[in-house]
């Protein structure tokens, strides 16, 4: 094959540094604006350099926001939550679509799809309803119940493509050497599938994080169980916004998503497309 | 013979089928099934914190003749079909550089799934910080460049805050479509390159004659899921401008939210709801009617 002519080579370069500016650019500066002083965020006319940079914010957050840490422990509690939730739910239903066929099999897989499509913002006034008559609001669960369900659809999905991966012989020989079909789960798809149940849980996370917004403004009104996305409001006081500390509080409250993410990438990248691409 | 008979009760119809999938579907239906329900229902009444009583279609004729409402939903139509072509023309040029056989490609491919990581409330806090006018980039760019008299905040104008909540859209949602472009031309059999190639075809007839044509199916489908994902997109607008200036950025979402949570007007809000779920289907039904057209005429000619 061709190779890259230099200036073609340039180009994309080029080309990628652009994208990746677009990309980054609201963390590039969100990560900057956490280390400038408040009264130099206001200076005009706008100064691309500051001079007494300084991770004061980092410090001082936790004063402004005692909640602080209560917040992020909250968000990730509750993503740890919904995403057990969702693997027990998920895990037994992927394994029967992937291996059984059912009436209303194909009826129903497209059906999950369609839950995506609903989103909760459409659904927000009856589970308003709902979770009041069980008197829910204001609690975790709140948030969490409508998490899980949210989180299933495309789970299923994921996890799914991922048992269909599994050659069907190497359980129809156990069957026939007389294995049950709990053997079968526990022995011989469990260890197999691990890695597409590391994706699938991965997914689920990041998607419970992500979602916690619409739900904790919604659903709950208690300081102690706000999740991070709603509780960087409180940098907003009556005199000023502390900027500067809800931009480094948002940077630590993202650190529980980031860290997965960074050691989990490859699974990602490999596993999100894996059973996407095949249709 | 004997074997295969085996193979069929294997994979038969089984009571445990059922029992596998029943938790997930009833869970479903409670939380989404039964709340789609209810929202027909409530579209109906005139329901609110109080109580509720039946009115029949009144919602939805109010609802229909009121010109603020056809204006909010051509918005929402707007506002989706550029950010979703911006996403699928973003996404196919990442994808292509991040396909390339450029130096650092591993690295690349991490970078840019950071916007679709993080929660998206707090990726457009970032993006108002961009937007600011005292201390945003964007505005002290311009400042700079003489494009700009003084401060301007990209959120306090109607058109400026309808584009700027539309870039920060396109910025969630075109991670995914890179990442799936990218695994769609990675599918792509290298032969048929290396084939092209021999005849003398150059890079963009290549891309043109094969990338294209082998990846549609990937580009069909993530156009339908990000024009769904877009068109009840809330968090972005909600966060950065709440529906303003002005109503400038009030989609169909946001107006149903604040008529429903913020007025506790449940009947109305469900009605704006109801109407949200026709268009989105009756959308996915023209899509796929479409499709099969499309298919059709190729498969014939």
């Amino acid at each position: 094959m061709d190779k890259y002519s230099l200036p073609l080579k340039i180009f994309m370069y080029f080309c990628i540094v652009i994208f990746f500016i677009f990309i980054l650019l609201p963390f590039i500066e969100m990560f900057y604006a956490s280390l400038r002083p408040l009264k130099h965020l206001f200076r005009s006319p706008y100064q691309f350099y500051s001079d007494d940079l300084s991770f004061w914010a980092y410090r001082e957050m936790w004063n402004t926001v005692p909640l602080l840490g209560r917040y992020i422990f909250n968000s990730f509690f509750m993503a740890v939550t919904v995403t057990f939730f969702t693997l027990l739910f998920v895990v037994p239903a992927a394994y029967s679509y992937a291996r059984f066929n059912f009436p209303f099999k194909q009826g129903s897989l497209w059906v999950l799809l369609a839950v995506n499509m609903f989103s909760g913002a459409v659904l927000l006034i009856p589970l308003f309803k709902l979770l009041r008559t069980f008197d829910l609001l204001n609690t975790y669960f709140a948030m969490i119940v409508p998490g899980i369900a949210f989180c299933i659809p495309t789970s299923i999905w994921l996890l799914k493509a991922y048992f269909e991966k599994i050659p069907v012989e190497l359980e129809e020989a156990a069957y026939v050497d007389g294995a049950s079909r709990i053997d079968i789960l526990t022995k011989i798809i469990a260890p197999l599938s691990t890695p597409g149940i590391v994706v699938t849980a991965i997914y689920a996370f990041i998607q419970a994080y992500a979602q916690q917004f619409l739900f904790a403004i919604t659903f709950n009104s208690i300081r102690e169980y706000m999740p991070i996305v709603s509780g960087l409001t409180e940098f907003i006081g009556y005199q000023s916004v502390k900027w500067n500390e809800m931009m480094a509080a948002s940077i630590v409250g993202v650190f529980p998503v980031l860290i997965v993410f960074v050691f989990l990438q490859k699974y990602i990248v490999e596993g999100l497309t894996a059973g996407a691409v095949k249709n | 013979m004997k074997n295969k008979s085996k193979l069929v009760s294997f994979n038969s119809p089984t009571f445990l089928a059922y029992v596998l999938i029943a938790p997930a579907v009833i869970y479903l239906l409670c939380i989404v099934g039964w709340p789609l329900f209810e929202t027909f229902r409530l579209s109906f009444t005139n329901a609110s914190i109080a109580g509720e009583d039946y009115v029949g279609f009144e919602n939805y004729e109010k609802l229909l003749a009121s010109s603020k409402f056809s204006k909010i939903a051509i918005r929402t139509f707007v506002w989706t079909f550029f950010s979703v072509l911006l996403k699928l023309i973003l996404g196919m040029i990442g994808a292509v550089l991040l396909n390339a056989s450029l130096r650092g490609r591993t690295i690349f491919r991490i970078l840019v799934l950071p916007p679709w990581v993080v929660p998206i409330a707090i990726g457009a806090l970032g993006w108002m910080w961009v937007y600011n006018g005292h201390f945003g980039i964007l505005s002290g760019i311009g400042i700079r460049l003489g494009i700009l008299d003084g401060p301007f905040s990209f959120l306090a104008y109607k058109q400026s805050a309808f584009i700027a909540t539309m870039v920060t859209d396109v910025w969630v949602g075109t991670p995914f479509v890179t990442l799936f472009f990218l695994a769609g031309m990675q599918a792509v059999p290298k032969d048929l390159y290396e084939a092209a190639y021999c005849d003398g075809a150059g890079r963009f007839r290549r891309f043109y004659h094969i990338t294209l044509p082998q990846i549609t199916p990937v580009i069909i489908s993530m156009s339908l899921i990000s024009a769904v994902s877009t068109f009840v997109s809330f968090d972005i607008i909600f966060i950065m401008t709440e529906g303003g200036p002005r109503g400038a950025t009030t989609t169909l979402i946001i107006d149903t939210y604040k008529m429903a949570l913020g007025n506790y007007k449940f009947g109305r809000g469900s009605a704006r709801a109801v109407m949200i779920v026709l268009m989105i289907t009756t959308f996915a039904i023209f899509y796929f009617y479409l499709l099969s057209r499309i298919n059709k005429k190729v498969s014939h000619g």
